[in-house]
């Protein structure tokens, strides 16, 4: 199970608890989501646009693009 | 992140409007200022007093206060964020704002005013209602359901919760592009925009709540849906005032929520009026950039509407708080702060001549690259033609 973060806002999608609230059940894979379903959190970006996490690093390093 | 090159405990930075924020909160009381002035003065027409405070004073209090650039430093924006006195200063708003209906409410039922006080009255609680969707905006943007479910109270008053849904998900996926209703076009006047948006808005953040229920395997008709659950609360709100009130204070709720529902259109309108993201290879539209929304910095508005005013770094960073908003250089800018703009919507000869200019300057001349009114889009085009030749002939 991999994790993907929204590239503005930090919005993490996390295939074992997919996004119930907006239709995506626990063990949806990241692949199957219409890729232009964009965050729920800040809307800008699109599921095209999220990238992986590494799961192996610190996320808190994790650099995220803030504009 | 690259290795700051001075630690965030010794970056000196002040906010100069740290204090000022209060003054959102406050706002709320223009109705009971409107009362205060009638009692003191003796005279019935100051209950007309809110339209006058937006669209009088708050522009006036823009023009003598001037500018302010002051953006806080990239070492400080977290711990600007984090500072928790500039969220409980927003929702200080929702209370007041609430005292403000409710004794608005008793006060039209009183007996004691005439139908003339009654409807100056009503713009004035209306005056608070746009404000309060002001307040929403900046609440619903942010990640804590709490402050969510603040924003979703604060819309109840106009009735329009929807704007929750529509604004996150459709205004801020579209905006400055011609699929966006709530982004206006050159060669649009605000009276043809507002229909538009209101429906357009409407439509959409009904078809976002579709879509997402239908993932879910669920029908909209349903109280999960939060276009119908924002809504119910705006009728157990306006029923409870009549209730406690009487029905007699149903025409002035319906005033005070158009007017709370047009100030916050007519902010719509100028906000990205004629900006146009341009398609890259893809296909896509390229990112939302600073270009694509106009700013301001006066003071006075700012102020009173927690930095809205600072909208390219909002639609940069929809999620990001108010006190951390900057503005960028390469923003366009607007002649004054928005409540002064909205004056110059109301007459759409003085606002395309104010405004179309600025539009042609921000696309270098071009136009052609601008969100252009499509029925006008041949006469635009030639007008400005015609004046470019105009200019290599002279």
């Amino acid at each position: 199970m991999s994790r993907f973060v929204c590239p503005s806002c930090e919005y993490v999608y996390d295939e074992a608890l997919g996004d119930p609230r907006e239709g995506w059940p626990p063990g949806t894979p990241f692949d199957q989501i219409d890729p232009d379903w964009c965050c729920p959190d800040c809307g800008v970006r699109e599921q095209q646009d999220f990238e992986p996490l590494d799961d192996d690093s610190d996320d808190n390093n994790k650099e995220v693009e803030t504009r | 992140m690259a290795v700051q090159s001075v630690p965030a405990t010794q970056v000196e930075w002040r906010d100069g409007k740290r204090y000022l924020w209060i003054m959102g909160a406050v706002m709320p009381l223009v109705p009971f200022a409107a009362w205060a002035l009638v009692a003191a003065t003796g005279l019935d027409l100051f209950w007309w007093f809110g339209p006058v405070f937006v669209f009088g004073i708050i522009p006036l209090v823009d023009l003598l206060t001037g500018l302010d650039r002051n953006n806080p430093p990239d070492e400080v924006i977290e711990s600007l964020e984090n500072d928790r006195y500039y969220r409980w200063v927003t929702y200080a708003f929702i209370p007041m704002q609430y005292v403000s209906l409710v004794w608005g409410a008793w006060m039209l039922s009183s007996g004691a005013l005439d139908v003339l006080d009654k409807i100056g009255l009503a713009l004035g609680i209306g005056m608070v209602a746009g404000i309060a969707i002001n307040t929403a905006h900046e609440l619903g943007h942010k990640k804590e359901q709490h402050e969510r479910w603040f924003a979703r109270i604060a819309l109840a008053q106009p009735f329009y919760g929807h704007f929750y849904i529509e604004h996150n998900r459709g205004h801020h996926v579209r905006v400055a592009t011609p699929e966006d209703p709530a982004s206006s076009r050159v060669g649009e006047t605000v009276w043809g925009f507002l229909p538009r948006t209101v429906w357009g808005s409407l439509k959409s953040a009904w078809g976002l709540e579709k879509r997402r229920l239908e993932r879910r395997k669920r029908s909209p008709w349903t109280l999960h849906n939060d276009v119908l659950n924002a809504w119910a609360m705006s009728v157990v709100l306006w029923g409870g005032l009549m209730l406690a009130f009487g029905w007699e204070i149903f025409p002035y709720l319906v005033i005070q929520g158009l007017v709370g529902i047009w100030l916050l259109e007519s902010v719509n309108y100028l906000e990205h009026y004629g900006m146009l993201r341009q398609r890259t290879e893809s296909g896509r539209y390229e990112r939302v950039n600073p270009s694509h929304s106009w700013n301001s910095n006066n003071i006075g508005t700012n102020v009173l509407l927690y930095h809205l005013q600072r909208h390219s770094d909002h639609h940069a960073n929809p999620t990001r708080r108010y006190q951390a908003l900057r503005d960028f250089k390469e923003s366009p800018v607007l002649p004054t702060g928005y409540a002064g703009m909205i004056v110059l919507t109301w007459v759409p000869a003085i606002w395309r001549r104010v405004m179309d200019e600025r539009v042609l300057e921000h696309f270098d001349g071009d136009i052609s690259r601008a969100n252009l009114h499509p029925r006008k889009r041949d006469k635009i085009i030639a007008r400005y033609a015609a004046r470019a030749g105009g200019a290599h002939a002279a």
